[in-house]
């Protein structure tokens, strides 16, 4: 046991993969029998401070319909200077400048501790990461100002030469033009009437920027490729910092009884579409911020009247929001044109009702961007996640890489279902395919617009091997994942990745692999599967397997752990929250801490406090973090989300001074357990 | 309503007013077929109609009473025979009742261009008629004239025996025997000019538009709000299809007024809101009769009775008047204003005050040739300039500006920015307001933004190549933007090219010179797309009125581009190949003209009748969208509507006829407002004072209205043979019905249409009717866009020029010079003439001009040095110089166009631009003569009588 949880985190450290099972059934028909199937947590960019990007590209199986990279697996022939392609066995001659290797002077592709290796390439232009802010104005003034500053301290995180432009809307949607001296220009489209590219592209005149450009004469001095909209951030950042400073509330009345209108549809279909005929497989981050849901045009979740609520869990569940399926589809339209062009989307929406994310998910879903949900601007939950998106490497570089390609390689006996994660398919089909379709199948590349360190993708597999005929024994199957994309120094690289695993045959070795069964990353690639068929097929259920699997328990997370003399801290990912029972508070209260002969007091209430910090030091999104008491308005975070063994129902049951009664209908774990019990026993029968 | 039942019609229209609906035809009379026809909408004769109770107006004893102008014998005494005698030459010394005109034979040479109806045949006829005349005719002229022939004073000989002969015997006419325009309004000048006009006589003439005087409000408006084609209405319709003279007033609800005239009296009845007839709805006014001890008053107009509202009563005097009869504006004078109640609001709430957007073609033309930077400069100073009310401070409108090319750009000029905003509109297609707050602002408030604005724009598209504008959309953006500021307001588009850029009202240069002479040559009068008619439609119906500056350099479509301007009330200023150092004075006076000129707003117009005729068709910058309300987005100072009646009864001699004009408009700073002006004219059975009570000045303009409606209809030869036609029907009627016998061939023109066939002939040789391709398109569409709009004193100096010699200038007296006849024959080598028309201005020199008048002009030697590149005359510390310098000031003072001065050299090129203007020769481009139309005339009036 030890020595797998060591592989599982050496590999995990190494290569960023993580496989249900580290040892393979090596037939289809025990692959089906094995219920969890081969699949593997893969992170692209798994940060490797230690891994220095090599300068010069892969050598590539010369087979067309392989491809595959040379890598520590394949078999080198030094003398005559050979490879053997693990995947195909095709044999390869290695390029001239190849020529001196020996074993003693190998290329570091093929040193078995490069099984990930990062080239980078050096054809092409290097082109500046693009910016694209597109800013809601229709929010309360404090909002609005603190996200003014939060945008403009961004600016100074910016690279000098990151190519910024700046789109606002509210009732009209502005594209404004940067870098104008003496006046501020911008675009204005009507908020109600999407755009096709081209059309935008008439409309801000973008399609005779070249042709302009070459009639003012020879100033050719290679500039980046700008347009009057998106301009280097060196040039402009005073004059958008100003730009920003100015920008007011959307400025049309709005009347008793309305919503304002507020139109995100168009203002994001503009974005994409601007990005579209500028700069497209060019890496660019397209950041909404939205104050609210659109209630106009395209994309429109809820009407501009008040007096009609916008749609609830009910609603949509009975197909009474009529806006829901249309809107959608205007964002999953937009979803993909961003991802085929190589687009991020990030949404950050902040409002205490709700701002339409349902419909518009799939931007940053599709396109690897990030989807922030706070109550307003102007908390830290915002300020700090809209900062840390910003975090840098040791080399000062942004912690994102853009417009990136998946390719996943595999030997004969296992085949690609497919994958689930922030990527869209890039119909590549090919021999590692199955025809067993889990997520996004029937493709081995896929785009992934966003990644970061930590942007990780299910894959799954197929064992296609027939039982009929074994693997010799010892025989290992490899996956290459082959990751393209742009760093953010502008630099276009290539990070492989090649592992292999043993096959074992379930018969025989069935302690084997159960022994290699990693249940964490089990647990998280069937919480996406079940996620990713509740999202498209029925299976209501599912959803309370993932909340489970990231809450780590301080206490048992019980309802009859709500003790007057506890201090408890959750942390639900989203949100970290420290409870004072209510003794504790009224300690507190009494300032008990702040006496030196109660010091043991104040540690005990600053522990929670200094653990709370740690964990929103590094995590991102920043956590929405609660210190509450009992009886506290906050302390419905807790309830919410704690086992309810104790409930209304049943609470004069178990008596006074056991915990806190959850308002609930839903089950205890303990019940749910003996139910599942009871089934387990009921089936078998 | 009959949009095409023109006036030349009384034949049938008179008698059946509804004829005009049904028939497409510009002029039907003639045709049989609209003989038996069934009156389209004749209204039921009301019980009262003509035959209104004796007394009940105080006034309006019968025409030939003593305070009436007239032509009857009575006349000797007391007045002035010069306006009833024959037209003396001008520069003859001999005095007209002694010495007989000479006249020359008629020249076939020189024969009218203008079709004649009589058919082929009638040229052989009259050439018989011609042989059998006798010379001493001419005698008999004498005699008249000396004689009892005075009532016939236009009397002309038409000599058909001296105009027939071998053709080497032909003498040419005397121009000078025949009626002289400057001669009529000379007289008039001497009879009437500088005296009080009182208007309080039923139906009297007023002076001529060309001669000054003081005019008293006396119970009915000025004739500088209204003039009438006659002021003596034939009591039926068939005397008025009889005679054919058309009945029509030309109302200028806005004129000017003299400073030494007392203003419009505002009346307020606070919440009461004005005094109405129950019935027709007409507004209290002098024609009210009050009866029952004041509890009641009858309508002057439907004669309904109607109780005197409680806060309105007031008793009566001993004749019947009420006792505040001289405190109430409405009582006792023609003209006057009420406060409107919110009931007269949109929506029922108090108006916004207008606001003025100027948008700006900013194509690479305007920018090169400097005019963007023109406007934008002048903009700075005459936006201080933005009218005001009289007791404001500073003015209530509130300004905005656009710049466009393909695309438009709106500006944010909020006094709080640090600097303006430019918003770009792309969406051409459907174009819409970006922004609200901070488009139209206050100029004081937000001048530093302004001024930040308008230096920037000429820069801000320095670069700019852009060729392609837009045009409709441009005004659509004005439109909305005023309708989402909820004012009504004016668009000033400075304009230069064929909006060709893709987008709705895109047009294609259409100007096909194979058209002109065609049944289809109208087509070039009217707008390509009808979406600069839907667009005009809801431009009036949001109040946005739109005044266009063209600057063409070729084609650029005005018939299609004036559309909107016309329709809204606007103007349309056209400068064609605008060149900065030659023409930017007269757009800037222009521009400043525009932007300071009274103006009122979101305005609906309302002409109400006594019983027995109405008004049927409607002339100007309007909009109709039933037959009677009469819609402008905003009505100026300079602009006429004119109006054509119609019997639907018989009228009474006693009652007369009564027009009340009422235009419910915004005043500019933001109040809602009514204006009435009431008129009341004579009627009689007997012709002979209808041909008394005529003014030609004003026929003129209705038939230059009728007519060049009609061009977007009719071919323009027909329009021609009607107008012919019905110069020659009115003054046979004249000669049948009024004059003494005499010979046949004699020529009697009536005193007060002695100068029709010239101002006739004028507006034949108009190029609008000329169908000529040598002249541009352009001008004849933007020329017949001009006249629909003026008043009688614009249209009569436009249709025939005035021409005054500068040579012999006394410069001390500041009187301006006898004008002169305009044919070349007037003028002299040794001699420098002005000529103006209002639009233009020619200073001619002749080869042997003055030197020292040259030298005091332009301070040069001689006439050689003359530098004819100029505009503007130098400014030479000399009485010459200063002079003419004042003469042309007065001449261009309350013109509504800055005219641009020509320096034209005889015998140079550009004479003959010039010589277009003298309009009582043969026309450069076809069109008859003075002499010769005439004599055509005559021909046709023989043929009538016949």
């Amino acid at each position: 046991m030890t020595t797998y949880l060591e592989f599982i985190q050496q590999n995990e450290e190494r290569d960023g993969v993580r496989f249900s099972w580290n040892v393979w059934p090596s037939s289809r028909l025990e692959a089906t029998r094995m219920v969890v199937p081969v699949a593997a947590l893969f992170t692209p960019l798994k940060e490797r401070p230690d891994l220095p990007p090599i300068q010069y590209e892969p050598v590539l199986c010369s087979r067309t319909t392989c491809r595959a990279v040379l890598n520590p697996l394949c078999q080198v022939d030094y003398r005559a200077k050979l490879w053997a392609c693990n995947f195909c066995y095709q044999r390869n001659q290695f390029p001239p400048t190849y020529a001196g290797i020996s074993e003693l002077n190998q290329p570091a592709e093929l040193l078995p501790q490069f099984s990930s290796i990062e080239y980078v390439v050096l054809r092409g232009p290097q082109m500046p990461l693009i910016f694209l802010y597109v800013v809601d104005t229709c929010m309360e003034d404090e909002d609005l100002q603190a996200l003014k500053e939060s945008m403009q301290m961004s600016l100074s995180l910016l690279p000098p030469t990151a190519l910024v432009g700046l789109i606002t809307f509210g009732r009209m949607v502005q594209v404004h033009e940067l870098g104008c001296e003496g006046i501020s220009k911008s675009y204005v489209f009507r908020g109600t009437k999407d755009l096709s590219a081209k059309q935008l592209q008439e409309m801000l005149g973008l399609s005779k920027v070249p042709v302009t450009q070459a009639t003012r004469g020879p100033q050719v001095q290679q500039p980046p490729p700008s347009n009057r909209f998106l301009q280097p951030v060196q040039k402009i950042d005073m004059n958008l910092t100003d730009l920003l400073g100015e920008l007011q509330r959307d400025p049309w009345p709005v009347p008793q009884g309305k919503r304002p209108l507020r139109s995100s549809g168009v203002a994001l279909s503009i974005a994409v579409g601007l990005l579209e005929c500028t700069f497209p497989n060019t890496g660019a981050r397209i950041m909404m911020f939205i104050g609210g849901p659109a209630t106009q045009g395209p994309g429109m979740v809820v009407g501009d009247e008040l007096k009609t609520p916008i749609r609830s869990w009910h609603d949509i569940e009975k197909d009474n929001a009529k806006y829901v399926k249309k809107g959608t589809k205007h964002f999953e339209a937009l979803a993909n044109r961003a991802a085929t062009t190589g687009h991020v989307i990030d949404i950050y929406a902040c409002a205490l009702d709700q701002t339409g994310l349902l419909e518009m998910k799939c931007c940053p879903n599709l396109t690897g961007g990030y989807m922030v949900m706070g109550d307003s601007f102007n908390t830290s939950l915002f300020k700090q996640t809209f900062q840390r998106v910003f975090t840098k490497d040791m080399h000062g570089q942004f912690k994102m890489g853009f417009g990136g390609t998946l390719e996943i390689k595999t030997s004969r006996e296992i085949k690609i279902s497919g994958a689930i994660g922030p990527c869209v398919s890039l119909n590549s089909k090919g021999p590692c395919v199955s025809e067993n379709e889990i997520g996004t199948g029937g493709t081995c590349q896929w785009k992934i617009c966003g990644l970061s360190p930590t942007t990780t993708l299910a894959i799954y597999f197929e064992v296609v091997n027939q039982h009929n005929a074994p693997i010799p024994q010892g025989g290992r199957g490899a996956i290459q994942f082959v990751t393209q994309y742009q760093h953010s120094s502008g630099q276009r690289r290539i990070r492989v990745t090649t592992i292999a695993r043993n096959w074992a045959d379930a018969q025989t070795q069935i302690q084997n692999i159960a022994a290699s069964f990693d249940q964490e990353a089990a647990a998280i690639l069937m919480a996406r599967l079940a996620i990713y068929r509740a999202e498209t097929e029925e299976g209501p259920d599912v959803l309370r397997w993932l909340d489970r699997q990231l809450i780590r328990l301080p206490v048992l997370l019980d309802s009859s752990s709500i003790l007057a003399d506890r201090i408890l801290l959750m942390d639900t990912f989203f949100q970290i929250l420290i409870y004072h029972g209510e003794t504790i508070a009224q300690w507190r209260k009494s300032g008990y801490q702040d006496m030196p002969e109660y010091e043991n007091f104040r540690h005990l209430l600053q522990a929670p406090v200094d653990d709370a910090q740690e964990i929103l030091h590094s995590r991102f999104p920043m956590p929405r973090y609660i210190d509450t008491e009992h009886g506290g308005s906050q302390a419905r975070f807790l309830l919410s989300k704690v086992n309810p063994s104790q409930t209304h129902n049943n609470m004069y049951a178990w008596g006074q001074e056991s915990g806190a009664p959850i308002l609930t209908d839903d089950v205890s774990l303990q019940v749910f357990m003996d139910h599942l019990k009871k089934l387990a026993v009921s089936s078998a029968a | 309503m009959s949009q095409q039942g023109y006036v030349a019609t009384p034949a049938y229209s008179q008698s059946q007013p509804g004829i005009g609906l049904s028939s497409p035809h510009y002029g039907h009379y003639g045709d049989p077929s609209h003989a038996g026809s069934a009156p389209g909408m004749m209204k039921p004769a009301g019980p009262l109609g003509a035959a209104a109770p004796g007394g009940m107006l105080p006034q309006g004893p019968s025409p030939p009473g003593p305070h009436q102008f007239g032509q009857s014998g009575a006349h000797a005494q007391g007045h002035p025979p010069q306006r009833f005698t024959g037209p003396p030459p001008v520069n003859s010394a001999a005095p007209v009742n002694s010495a007989a005109p000479s006249y020359a034979p008629y020249s076939p040479s020189a024969q009218s261009s203008y079709p004649s109806p009589a058919s082929t045949s009638s040229v052989t006829q009259l050439g018989n008629q011609f042989n059998a005349m006798h010379i001493n005719s001419y005698a008999n002229y004498g005699l008249q004239m000396a004689g009892g022939q005075l009532a016939y004073p236009g009397g002309f000989p038409g000599g058909p025996a001296q105009m027939a002969g071998p053709p080497q015997l032909q003498k040419k006419l005397d121009p000078d025997s025949i009626p002289s325009p400057i001669q009529v309004i000379e007289n008039d000048r001497a009879t009437r000019g500088g005296q009080i006009y009182a208007t309080n006589t039923r139906g009297q003439v007023p002076p001529l538009v060309t001669t000054d005087c003081v005019i008293q409000d006396q119970g009915n408006a000025s004739p500088r709000y209204i003039r009438c084609t006659t002021y003596c209405f034939p009591c039926t319709s068939d005397m008025a299809k009889q005679a054919q003279i058309p009945l029509a007033a030309i109302i200028k609800p806005f004129a000017t007024i003299p400073s030494n005239e007392t203003p419009l009296y505002l009346v307020n009845h606070g919440e009461n809101g004005p005094v109405r007839c129950n019935r027709c709805k007409a507004y209290m006014c002098p024609f009210m009769q009050f009866i029952e001890g004041g509890r009641r008053y009858q309508c002057g107009f439907c004669n309904c009775v109607n109780d005197v509202p409680p806060f309105y009563f007031q008793h009566l005097d001993h004749i019947g008047r009420r006792l505040d009869h001289y405190e109430k504006p409405e009582l006792s004078l023609g003209s006057y204003e009420y406060v409107a109640t919110l009931d007269y609001c949109r929506k029922n709430k108090p108006p916004n005050p207008p606001a003025f957007i100027f948008m700006i073609d900013v194509s690479y033309s305007n920018i090169k040739n400097g005019l963007v930077k023109l406007i934008c400069e002048e903009l700075k100073t005459v936006l201080e300039k933005l009218p005001k009310e009289e007791q404001e401070e500073t003015s209530a409108i509130r300004v905005g500006f656009i710049t466009y090319n393909k695309v438009l750009h709106f500006f944010n000029v909020k006094s709080n920015l640090a600097q303006p905003q430019m918003m770009v509109v792309t969406d051409v297609g459907e174009v819409f307001v970006p922004l609200l707050d901070g488009f139209l602002v206050n100029y004081q408030e937000s001048q530093s933004v302004i001024h930040n604005l308008l230096d920037q724009i000429p820069e801000m598209f320095a670069d700019s190549n852009e060729n392609e504008t837009v045009f409709a959309p441009v005004i659509q953006a004005g439109m909305e933007a005023l309708k989402a500021a909820d004012c009504a307001g004016k668009l000033f588009i400075f304009h230069s090219s064929l909006p060709t850029a893709e987008a709705p009202g895109k047009l294609r240069n259409r100007d096909d010179k194979k058209l002109i002479n065609t049944d289809k040559e109208k087509i070039l009068f009217q707008p390509q797309t009808n979406v600069y008619d839907s667009l005009a439609k809801d431009c009036v119906a949001h109040g946005c009125c739109v005044t266009l500056f063209l600057f063409p350099s070729q084609y650029v479509d005005v018939a299609s581009l004036g559309l909107v301007p016309q329709l809204t009330g606007g103007t349309l200023y056209k400068y064609n190949n605008f060149q900065m150092h030659m023409d930017s004075q007269q757009f800037l006076n222009d521009l400043r003209n525009d932007i300071e000129k009274k103006i009122g707003f979101d305005a609906i117009m309302r002409v109400r009748t006594s019983t027995g005729f109405r008004a049927t068709d409607f002339f100007g910058g309007i909009f109709m969208n039933n037959t009677t309300d009469v819609e402008m987005a905003a009505i100026d100072c300079d602009k006429a509507v004119t109006v054509e009646f119609k019997h639907d009864d018989k009228l009474g001699e006693d009652s007369g006829a009564l027009i009340q004009c009422a235009v419910l408009y915004t005043t500019i700073g933001g109040q809602r407002r009514l204006r009435i002006h009431n008129l009341s004219l004579n009627c009689s059975s007997q012709l002979a004072d209808l041909y008394k009570s005529c003014e030609t000045d004003a026929l003129i303009n209705f038939f230059a209205k009728s007519a060049f409606k009609a061009v977007l209809h009719q071919p323009l030869k027909v329009i021609r043979e009607i107008l012919v036609n019905q110069t020659a029907h009115m003054l046979a009627c004249y000669r049948k019905n009024c004059a003494s016998p005499s010979a046949a061939s004699q020529l009697i023109l009536p005193d007060s249409m002695k100068v029709l066939p010239v101002y006739m002939n004028c507006l034949l040789k108009n190029c609008v009717l000329l169908s000529r391709p040598e002249i541009s398109t352009d001008e004849r569409a933007y020329q017949r866009q001009l006249v629909m709009t003026m008043g009688v004193a614009d249209s009569q100096l436009f249709f025939y020029p005035q021409l005054l010699p500068i040579h012999t200038l006394d410069v001390k007296s500041t009187t301006l010079p006898a004008a002169i006849r305009c044919s070349e024959s007037r003028l002299s080598e040794e001699g420098i003439f002005l000529l103006a028309n209002g639009l233009n201005m020619f200073l001619w020199l002749g080869v042997s001009s003055p030197p020292e008048l040259v030298q005091g002009i332009f301070n040069v030697p001689s006439f050689a040095h003359v530098n004819t590149d100029m505009t503007l005359l130098p400014e030479v510390g000399n009485p010459y110089s200063q002079t003419l310098r004042m003469i042309m000031s007065i001449i261009q003072q309350k013109r509504p166009y800055s005219m641009k001065l020509t320096i034209v050299k005889q015998r140079e090129q550009p004479e003959m631009v010039f010589r277009q203007f003298l309009v009582e020769d043969k026309g450069l481009y076809g069109g008859s003569s003075y002499v010769d139309f005439l004599c055509c005339v005559h021909k046709e009036i023989c043929q009538l009588l016949n």
